[in-house]
């Protein structure tokens, strides 16, 4: 009998072929996805990095939904070029409270991990509705309906609820506040956003589509592309820190 | 019993009394979820669901009525007495999801290039058609071929009819009624936001159901089967199986934000949800797009081209180090991301490593023409298969390559990639399956041959232009832009801004659309040429001996 002749117990009983399939598959993801897990190297000890408030969740979302995904990555690699042409490489923490992540596979359009305040809301709200009238060459669709649909907030509580659950460090107190939050961040002078900032640390608080009536879909979606990559302050980040 | 009445007494099976009180019970939900919905799109896939449970208590009670006391027998004068019904289905469905996957790819080919076609409309928008294009191509087009195919291949390789009355055509129709759910969700706005697995949790759910009726279906009748050995193209069917059962639920565990929303939190964040995704987006490929084809090579070209497989010794060598290499190569599309080194070397090392069993199956395909040579000249169906398998060797052999961190530093996150995945998913899965559905086609509706070779030959070679085009213009655009995004300036400055690079893909962008629009005319020649072969195809004049079993020897 040559080990070729071994091979007959697959061939000749499903069930063995069954199992040994399911090990055979399982070694690789167990190897490497389980250390992600326990080892701490995985993710950078840094300061700044915060849950999203309710009205960045929300334009998240609506990131998410319109598939903003598929044509921009949310990820600087180190490289040099990408360094210069968008900021400091990203880091693993920027991205720890983000369900699901977005770091993308395609840049038809540009990087956005640091696209934070380096535009205008004016000019979000403009480009948005029509990305031509600002940058001739885009091929971005425009978004006309964001500034049109009024924001939903009867859930928001329900979201953070379950972020919560997942491990987001959401408290019972972010929680309650999560509706009266979208408010105040979305309005220009709300005595609240002092409150808000404590809850979350660099939180804007402006009227982000310049509609002043309603909270709509843009809004939240521009508080959110207002907020990518601006948390960690990359002056007092210590890259060697984390070396173990 | 049978003997004692002249006329049986006919009753429900459990199955069937089953299935009609569960699909009550899912209507009644799928109402009561409607009328609490928290959005009008779920609440219009909710009165689906009610509507589909409805539908299918009426069709199992009806065929009840329809059908004899006794269910059809396994065999008929000692002949396996094949279910090809469910068959017929898929083989149908996949004809016409492929047209509509490929068509709403040239729609958003056409959208890059001339963005006005985004008509500032929603659910026609760039960010939702995309899914909708790689699912319909992927899982619509591609699924239903694997369905379809496996069901036929398990059944005439294990000489066994399929297990289950109800439970084939419950796998088929169910798996169907999962693309519609997850297509029009995409364009309704319900998406997890992961590639290739955005059908939100109650979809997901489905499927889940759906898939473990299709495992126990296919290894039923494998356990049914009247051969000693189980057929090669069958462990590849397996492997497919039971891989993308694991992957769906790994890169699927999600918590509803509540039963009446669409919307859910995966349970995976950051840095560990990327690598979960592409663990599950990679495997996808290797084993839906692979595996899953790879069983329909081992099964057609030998049967197509009337030789034994090549070698069986390297068909278990491939089979083994393809399904344990793949698992290991997710990482190489997070090269240079926050995912820790040791990972992405990993993933780059055996993505690398992988090369080697992705050509022991190419070699085996190719070789089984081994003294059939001659029938490329003759027979179009089996030179679009063998093309396929040459594309299949083109495309992981630059797999590999695009695996390594320096180059992928160049081609991620450029249209090389998207180049890339055409050469795979046109060259190699569409045509393995276009010839596989050529094969079938008459097979199943008993016709002597297909309506029309010159037909055949026509979408071989218009859709071979379409892919030459679409994978060149793809290339030159991947690389050009690459290296515009690193250009520098004497004086040490980027010598491009970001929208410089954008706007010098618009001549590619038309040309990869030119060689789209072939393609969709190909698929749209062999639909006609399925058309006809079916409703004015000539009639297998008599019954023929059984044709003989494609030849693996086996172990001593």
């Amino acid at each position: 009998m040559s080990l070729w002749s071994r091979h007959k117990i697959f061939e000749t009983n499903s069930i063995v072929l069954v199992i040994g399939v399911l090990i055979v598959i399982a070694i690789g993801g167990l190897v490497e996805i389980v250390p992600l897990f326990y080892l701490k190297s995985t993710i950078e000890k840094v300061e700044g990095i915060r849950p999203y408030t309710p009205l960045e969740l929300a334009g998240r979302n609506i990131y998410v939904r319109e598939g903003c995904y598929n044509c921009h990555s949310q990820m600087v690699r180190p490289l040099r070029d990408e360094v210069e042409r968008y900021g400091h490489y990203s880091l693993a923490a920027e991205s720890m409270y983000d369900r699901p992540f977005q770091w993308g596979s395609k840049r038809t359009g540009p990087d956005l991990a640091r696209l934070g305040n380096k535009y205008s809301d004016d000019w979000h709200r403009d480009h948005l509705k029509d990305p031509r009238a600002l940058v001739p060459g885009s091929i971005m669709p425009s978004y006309p309906w964001l500034e049109q649909n009024e924001l939903d907030l009867t859930k928001i509580t329900q979201d953070m609820k379950v972020q919560a659950t997942l491990g987001v460090p959401y408290t019972p107190d972010m929680i309650e506040k999560a509706a009266s939050d979208v408010l105040t961040q979305a309005s220009a002078d709300d005595p609240n956003s002092v409150d808000l900032a404590k809850r979350y640390p660099k939180a804007q608080s402006r009227t982000f589509g310049g509609n002043p009536r309603k909270v709509t879909e843009a809004d939240a979606l521009i508080a959110y592309l207002q907020m990518l990559g601006t948390q960690v302050d990359f002056k007092l980040y210590d890259n060697k820190a984390n070396v173990r | 019993m049978a003997y004692a009445a002249a006329a049986p007494h006919k009753s429900m099976t459990l199955g069937e009394a089953g299935s009609a009180i569960a699909f009550a019970a899912l209507a009644l939900l799928s109402i009561i979820i409607a009328a609490k919905a928290y959005t009008p799109e779920y609440a219009f896939h909710a009165y689906l669901f009610a509507a589909g449970s409805v539908a299918a208590v009426f069709a199992i009670v009806n065929r009840y009525y329809e059908r004899p006391a006794e269910l059809p027998p396994l065999t008929i004068d000692g002949k396996p007495n094949y279910n090809m019904g469910p068959v017929k289905f898929g083989t149908i469905a996949s004809v016409f999801w492929g047209i509509a996957g490929f068509t709403i790819g040239l729609l958003i080919a056409l959208q890059l290039a001339f963005p006005a076609l985004n008509f500032d409309t929603a659910w026609l928008s760039f960010g939702r058609m995309r899914p909708l294009h790689t699912s319909a191509v992927i899982f619509a087009f591609g699924g239903n071929v694997l369905i379809a195919s496996s069901f036929y291949v398990v059944q005439r390789t294990c000489r066994a009819r399929l297990v289950g009355d109800l439970t084939p055509w419950f796998v088929v129709l169910g798996y169907n009624f999962f693309i519609v759910i997850a297509g029009t969700g995409y364009l309704l706005g319900i998406t997890q936001g992961k590639e290739y697995a955005e059908p939100e949790w109650y979809a997901d759910l489905w499927l889940t159901v759906v898939w473990v009726a299709y495992f126990l279906v296919f290894l039923g009748t494998i356990m049914r089967r009247k051969e000693q050995h189980i057929y090669v193209a069958n462990w590849f069917y397996i492997a497919f199986i039971l891989t993308i059962a694991v992957l769906h639920l790994g890169n699927n565990a999600t918590i509803p934000v509540s039963i009446f929303s669409p919307k859910s939190y995966i349970v995976w964040s950051g840095v560990q949800d990327a690598l979960v995704q592409w663990w599950y987006g990679h495997n996808a490929v290797g084993f839906f797009l692979t595996a899953g084809f790879l069983a329909i090579m081992y099964y057609f070209i030998p049967k197509r081209a009337e030789r034994p497989v090549y070698s069986y010794r390297l068909s278990i060598i491939h089979f083994w180090a393809l399904i344990f290499l793949y698992i290991w190569a997710g990482p190489h599309h997070l090269h240079y991301t926050a995912l820790p080194d040791w990972a992405q070397t990993l993933g780059m090392t055996f993505s690398i490593m992988l090369w080697m069993p992705s050509w022991g199956g190419m070699i085996n395909g190719l070789m089984t023409l081994s003294g059939a040579w001659d029938k490329l000249r003759t027979d179009p169906v089996l030179r679009m298969m063998v093309v396929s398998v040459a594309f299949y060797g083109m495309s992981t052999f630059e797999g590999p390559l695009m695996s390594v961190k320096a180059v992928n530093s160049l081609s991620h996150y450029t249209d090389w990639t998207i180049g890339h995945v055409h050469s795979g998913a046109l060259g190699w899965v569409a045509y393995i399956s276009f010839g596989a559905l050529y094969c079938l086609v008459p097979w199943l509706w008993n016709k002597e041959r297909l309506y029309s070779m010159k037909a055949v030959s026509w979408h071989f070679w218009i859709s071979t232009l379409g892919i030459v085009l679409y994978i060149s213009s793809m290339w030159v655009a991947g690389i050009l832009q690459g290296l515009m995004w690193r250009a520098y300036t004497a004086l040490g400055f980027l010598e491009y801004s970001f929208i410089e690079t954008v706007e010098a893909m618009h001549p590619f962008y038309v040309i990869r659309a030119l060689g789209g629009a072939l393609f969709v005319a190909g698929s749209l020649i062999m639909a006609w040429n399925v058309w006809k072969t079916i409703t004015a195809g000539e009639d297998v004049r008599e019954q023929l001996p059984q044709a003989t079993q494609p030849v693996l020897v086996a172990a001593e």
